[in-house]
């Protein structure tokens, strides 16, 4: 008790020096815990969606981007293959293509323009408000939702890909009418349009004012730099939106396919294996099976590194103790003069080492408990960055 | 009655050696003890306080040999019946002054933190002027401050014996006067033997003896 007592003096005296201590050994205790705790819910989370996605079509280059763009709605896009490719598939009747436009953000979240498929193949359900059903109109993730506080009647505006390309794309400002259940996978990080919307925001289609000119028959159609171009997609102005080119040559950034079988999978995959084919289809349980392998083998490094550094760190925290029992050699010297008893300086050690131990053991295991609760988010934010 | 009887010292490897056939101090009896450095009057009081063992010879206080414990006893005695006013305080930064006094309760075996302990503490304090001043660190107090803090500390465990090791060689000559009136009064009240190493003559009048160990060892040595 007493020595509790004069440990506890001690290091309160002397708080910085404690807290430093106390920290590093949080962090010594807490980062293998942690990186342990997020690479099983990667896994999962990687491996889970990627099982629950047979085919991706894509532009032939990366695999692993592609899939993480489809699966994933990562940064990392590769170049859009076009809605004719969706066509082709839709041709075969092998399966059902679900195209998926990732190209744009609003707010920090990834806008994702697909079909209403897309919802049913997921398994994703409105939890508050109604599916989209008009053009401009969004339906949030449960994610985003909640980060951004909005819910239907509300709106929120796309991003402009480059601020400083003044004849790029204008903002398109969307209008909520749903907001998705929480399922714990990127969809609750997403924004989704349908992919005309996703269209009009590429500037592929949009609406506009009257262009025909006092006294002109509606044959001659006369655009001048006055006409006002929407940025808002109303009951009023809807019809007057439309697109321009061939719904063939639209961009997508990936197709998402539902193979009706076995076999149908097989002779889709057949059909893209020529390397010169600029499209690709990949398996995604394949690709992220790979990546997740080089995780794992990523992580026996860094549990080497981890257990070297810990153990440096470790050293480190004994030697500052150590330094510090010789600091108090005088003290230890005074306390052996007036008579302490035997073991008195030991347990007067053991106890400090004790409280710093046990001080970084609840901080240790906070910061665990919090990766852990935040751990699907966590793990999402990782994959969608 | 503390009793030294045919006592031999020296360090291992050393040349020193300190040799005492035979030195008495009565209980009550304050005695200073002078001399140059390297003399051997700091390895007498730690002789006397079982710190180091002579390789011969007998420390006795009361009835207590102390040259004969083993090292837990040592340390027994010491807490229980010897106190000690190092020149440096040796006080710890990280207590107030209270804990600083009430520190040897803390670390003897068998002594308890009571509301006796605690009263005692308060009121040698008090004798001392530390009125308002227990809950400051040492780095809040005076030198003469933490002296008569130290002193407090030395007598909370009411010893038979104290020994001070150039007890007043940090402070000035007012807090000088100062603390020895204390150590004086003090032990008187308890009626502990005060042995004082003291490098300052002009104290010297006020002790009822004076060993200068420039000649006594001389004379001791003579005499064996």
């Amino acid at each position: 008790m007493n020595a509790l007592f004069l440990a506890l003096a001690y290091l309160r005296y002397h708080w910085a020096r404690s807290a430093v201590l106390v920290l590093v050994a949080a962090l010594i205790l807490s980062v293998p815990i942690i990186s342990q705790v997020l690479l099983n819910g990667s896994q999962t989370a990687l491996t889970e969606r990627a099982e629950q996605t047979p085919l991706v079509l894509g532009r032939r280059g990366s695999q692993l981007d592609l899939a993480m763009n489809a699966l994933y709605f990562s940064d990392d896009r590769a170049s859009p293959v076009t809605m004719a490719d969706a066509d082709v598939i839709w041709d075969t009747g092998l399966g059902l293509p679900i195209p998926l436009n990732t190209a744009f953000e609003t707010n920090g979240a990834r806008i994702v323009g697909t079909s209403i498929e897309y919802f049913e193949f997921r398994g994703l359900e409105v939890s508050e408000g109604r599916q989209i059903a008009l053009l401009g109109e969004a339906l949030l993730g449960a994610a985003t939702a909640e980060r951004l506080g909005l819910g239907p009647g509300d709106t929120v505006i796309s991003a402009p890909q480059n601020l400083f390309d003044l004849d790029g794309v204008y903002p398109l400002e969307l209008n909520i009418v749903g907001v998705l259940a929480p399922t714990g996978t990127p969809d609750d990080e997403a924004v989704f349009v349908d992919i005309k919307t996703s269209w009009v925001i590429a500037g592929i289609g949009h609406g506009h004012d009257g262009v025909l000119a006092a006294g002109a028959t509606s044959g001659d159609i006369v655009a001048s730099a006055a006409i006002v171009e929407f940025n808002r997609i109303t009951e009023e102005n809807i019809d007057s939106f439309h697109f321009h080119g061939a719904t063939a040559d639209y961009p997508v950034s990936a197709i998402l396919l539902v193979p009706n079988d076995d076999r149908a999978a097989t002779i889709l995959r057949g059909r893209y294996l020529d390397p010169e084919n600029p499209v690709q289809i990949i398996v995604p349980r394949d690709v992220i099976g790979e990546l997740v392998g080089r995780i794992f083998r990523i992580k026996s490094l860094l549990d080497a590194v981890t257990l070297i550094v810990g153990g440096a760190a470790l050293a480190a925290v004994g030697l500052a103790v150590f330094l510090s029992y010789r600091l108090r050699a005088r003290e230890m010297q005074t306390a052996f003069k007036i008579g302490a008893r035997r073991g008195m300086i030991l347990r007067l050690i053991a106890a400090e080492t004790a409280i710093l131990l046990c001080l970084a053991g609840v901080i240790a295991l906070a910061i665990t408990l919090a990766v852990q609760t935040n751990g699907t988010a966590i793990v999402a934010w990782l994959l969608a960055t | 009655m503390i009793t030294i009887e045919n006592l031999s010292f020296a360090y291992p490897g050393g040349d020193f050696r300190l040799t005492i056939p035979s030195l008495v101090l009565e209980p009550g009896e304050k005695v200073a003890v002078v001399g140059p450095s390297g003399t051997g009057k700091t390895t007498l009081l730690n002789l006397i306080a079982g710190i180091t063992v002579p390789q011969s010879g007998s420390v006795r206080l009361g009835d207590q040999t102390v040259s004969q414990m083993n090292d837990a006893a040592r340390r027994a005695l010491r807490a229980a019946k010897i106190g000690f006013v190092f020149q440096d305080f040796a006080l710890l930064d990280y207590l107030s002054a209270r804990e600083n006094i009430l520190f040897p309760y803390r670390i003897a075996a068998g002594a308890k933190i009571d509301a006796a302990a605690r009263t005692r503490a308060a009121q040698l304090a008090a004798s001392c002027g530390l009125e308002g001043k227990l809950e400051r660190r040492p780095g809040a107090l005076s030198q003469g401050e933490q002296q008569r803090v130290a002193l407090c500390r030395a007598l909370v465990m009411q010893p038979d014996l104290v020994l001070a090791d150039e007890a007043t060689g940090n402070l000035d000559p007012a807090n000088k006067t100062a603390i020895l009136d204390l150590l004086f009064a003090r032990t008187a009240e308890q009626g502990a033997t005060l042995l004082a190493v003291t490098h300052d003559h002009e104290l010297l009048p006020r002790f009822d003896r004076v060993i200068d160990f420039s000649t006594f060892r001389q004379a001791q040595e003579g005499a064996v």
